[in-house]
C-alpha cells in the first residue's frame, strides 16, 4: 500500500494521476509526487521505521509504490559515521559523513532505481531504460536484471572498456551511440518519448527522484531522529540535492522529528557548474554548460532542477562550492586518508566543496554538518591514477625491504 | 506534421536580435512560445515548433548556427 494520491505540478500546480507523466501540459514544470499526510501520520512511527529492514524499504510508507512487490537488491540504510579524523582537518567536530558508496551497485544511483524499477513494473512496463555515463547504467542493468525486466542502457560511444563492464555484466541492452554530449541527449530525449518503455529519469522521473528521499530519512533516523544543521550534497540534475530536504521536510510533518532548519549547501566540480555559476552571481537563471571535469558522474550541463536547486539554496540560507580538478583529487585523497573511504570523483567534488564552504566561512564550526559521498572510487580510478605515493619495490629478502623501507624512514615519510 | 517542445538558451549577444520571428520566416515551422524568462543580459525559452519533422531539425540546426543552444525540456537526459 502506498500513501501517495497524484502527480501535481511544481509550478502550476494542476494534478494528475499517478501514471508515467514527468511534465505538466500546460506549463511544462515537473510534476511531483503527492501524499496523503494525514493518513501518513496515523500510520507511521519511529518504531515502525525501526523494526523495518535495513535498507531503503524500512521507509516504504513514503515511497510512491508497493514496497510489497518491491525489486529489492538491498539498496539503502548505509553508514552515517561520526568523521572525527576529517573534521579535526577541517574545524568541523561535528562532521558526519553519509556513505553511499556501500550500495549494490556502489552509488546512490540504487535508491532512485529501486524506486523508479518498482513503480514502473507496477504500471506494467516490461523494458527500464537510461542514457549513462556511469553509476546510473550500472543500477538500471542490476535492478531490470533482479526484476526480470530488460534492461536498454544508452552509452557515449566513447565510454571507457571499464565503465562498460560494470553494466553489461547484467546483461543489459547496450547501446553506443556516436555523436557528442549534446547529440547524445537529444537522441535520448527522443527515444523516450518514441518507445514505451520506463525511462528512469525521464517518463518515470516523478517515482525516481522520490528515491532520493531515503538519503535525508536515513540521516535524521541515523542522528537519533532530527535533522542537521547542514548539508552539503554533491548537485548534478539537482533532484537529490532537493530531495534529500524533502525527506526531511516530511518527517516533520508527519511529526516523527522537530521542524528542519538544515541549510542545504551544494557542491559542483568548476568544470560543469551551471548552478554555482549562477549562485555566485547571485541568478536564479542558469546557463546550460558543455561539460570538462573528471567529475564524469556529475556531468550535466542543463540540470534538469537547476533552478530549483538555486531556489533551494536561497531559501535555506545555503552556500554552493566549485572546485577545479585538482581540488577534486585533493578531496579524493584527503576523504580517503583521513576516513579510509574510496570514493569516487563526486565525492572528491563534495569534500573540496565542503573544505571550501569552511575556508570561505559559510559553515560554522559548531554546525552538524552531514556531507554526502555518493558513489565508490572504484569506478574513477583513472582519476587518481599516477598520483598516489608508490610502491616500494624491493626483492624477496629482508636485507632488500630493510633496505627500501629504512630509506623511506630516512625521508621521514614512514 | 509533428510537435516539437525545446528550450532556447540565448546568450547576451543574441538578446537583442528576433531570432524566433526569422526561424518562422525562413523554414515552413509554426513557432509557439510556451514560457519565457529574457532579460539584458540572458533568456530562455520554452518553444513549441510544428510542422514537417525534417523541416523542425534544420529549424533548430539554423538556430544553433546562430548561436541559440537548444535543448530538450527534460533537461540533460545523460546522467553520471
Amino acid at each position: 500500500m502506498s500513501f501517495a494520491t497524484e502527480l501535481r505540478c511544481r509550478e502550476c500546480h494542476r494534478s494528475y494521476p499517478l501514471q508515467a507523466l514527468h511534465a505538466c501540459e500546460f506549463c511544462f514544470g515537473p510534476l511531483e509526487v503527492q501524499y496523503d499526510y494525514d493518513a501518513l501520520r496515523r500510520h507511521v512511527s519511529r518504531r515502525r521505521i525501526e523494526a523495518g529492514p535495513p535498507s531503503l524499504w524500512r521507509y516504504r510508507d513514503f515511497l510512491p509504490c508497493d514496497a510489497d512487490a518491491a525489486i529489492d537488491i538491498g539498496a539503502g540504510f548505509t553508514p552515517l559515521i561520526h568523521a572525527k579524523n576529517l573534521g579535526k582537518v577541517l574545524g568541523l567536530p561535528q562532521l558526519y559523513l553519509k556513505n553511499d558508496t556501500v550500495n549494490p551497485t556502489w552509488s546512490f544511483k540504487d535508491r532512485v532505481v529501486a524506486v523508479a524499477a518498482t513503480r514502473a513494473r507496477e504500471l506494467g512496463f516490461q523494458k527500464l531504460a537510461c542514457a549513462s555515463t556511469g553509476n546510473l547504467a550500472n543500477s538500471v542493468s542490476a535492478h531490470a536484471a533482479a526484476a526480470g525486466m530488460e534492461a536498454i542502457v544508452f552509452i557515449p560511444a566513447d565510454l571507457e572498456e571499464g565503465k562498460i563492464v560494470g553494466s553489461s555484466i547484467y546483461g543489459p541492452t547496450l547501446v553506443k551511440v556516436r555523436g557528442n554530449y549534446d547529440a547524445v541527449n537529444r537522441l535520448c530525449a527522443e527515444l523516450a518519448g518514441a518507445y514505451n518503455w520506463a525511462f528512469v529519469n525521464v517518463n518515470v522521473r516523478p517515482y525516481y527522484s522520490e528515491g532520493s528521499k531515503t538519503l535525508g530519512f536515513e540521516v535524521a533516523e541515523q542522528l537519533g531522529w532530527r535533522a542537521p544543521d547542514h548539508c552539503v550534497v554533491p548537485i548534478a540534475s539537482g533532484s537529490l540535492f532537493i530531495k534529500i530536504r524533502k525527506g526531511l521536510n516530511e518527517l516533520a510533518r508527519v511529526g516523527l522529528i522537530d521542524e528542519p532548519r538544515t541549510r542545504m549547501s551544494g557542491a559542483q566540480a568548476a568544470g560543469c557548474s551551471p548552478v554555482a555559476t549562477a549562485w555566485a552571481e547571485r541568478s536564479m537563471n542558469f546557463r546550460p554548460q558543455k561539460p570538462n571535469t573528471i567529475a564524469k558522474s556529475l556531468a550535466i550541463g542543463n540540470p534538469a532542477d537547476g533552478y530549483y536547486a538555486l531556489v533551494q539554496l536561497r531559501d535555506t540560507n545555503g552556500d554552493c562550492g566549485s572546485v577545479t580538478d585538482d581540488e577534486i583529487v585533493e578531496g579524493m585523497k584527503l576523504l580517503a586518508e583521513t576516513e579510509g573511504i574510496f570514493a569516487e570523483t563526486a565525492g572528491g567534488v563534495t569534500i573540496a566543496s565542503l573544505k571550501q564552504l569552511v575556508e570561505r566561512g559559510s559553515i560554522h564550526p559548531d554546525e552538524l554538518v552531514v556531507a554526502f559521498i555518493t558513489g565508490a572510487g572504484f569506478k574513477t580510478i583513472d582519476a587518481v591514477a599516477g598520483r598516489l605515493k608508490p610502491a616500494l619495490e624491493i626483492d624477496a629478502s629482508l636485507e632488500s625491504f630493510e633496505r627500501a623501507y629504512g630509506a623511506l624512514a630516512h625521508t621521514g615519510v614512514a | 506534421m509533428a510537435v516539437k517542445r525545446v528550450r532556447f538558451t540565448f546568450p547576451e549577444e543574441l538578446i537583442r536580435e528576433p531570432v524566433i520571428y526569422r526561424l518562422g520566416h525562413e523554414f515552413r515551422v509554426i513557432t509557439n512560445i510556451r514560457m519565457a524568462d529574457v532579460d539584458e543580459h540572458t533568456g530562455w525559452v520554452i518553444l513549441e515548433l510544428e510542422g514537417d519533422p525534417d523541416e523542425i531539425e534544420r529549424s533548430l540546426r539554423w538556430a544553433e548556427a546562430q548561436g541559440v543552444r537548444v535543448d530538450p525540456i527534460t533537461g540533460d537526459v545523460v546522467e553520471g
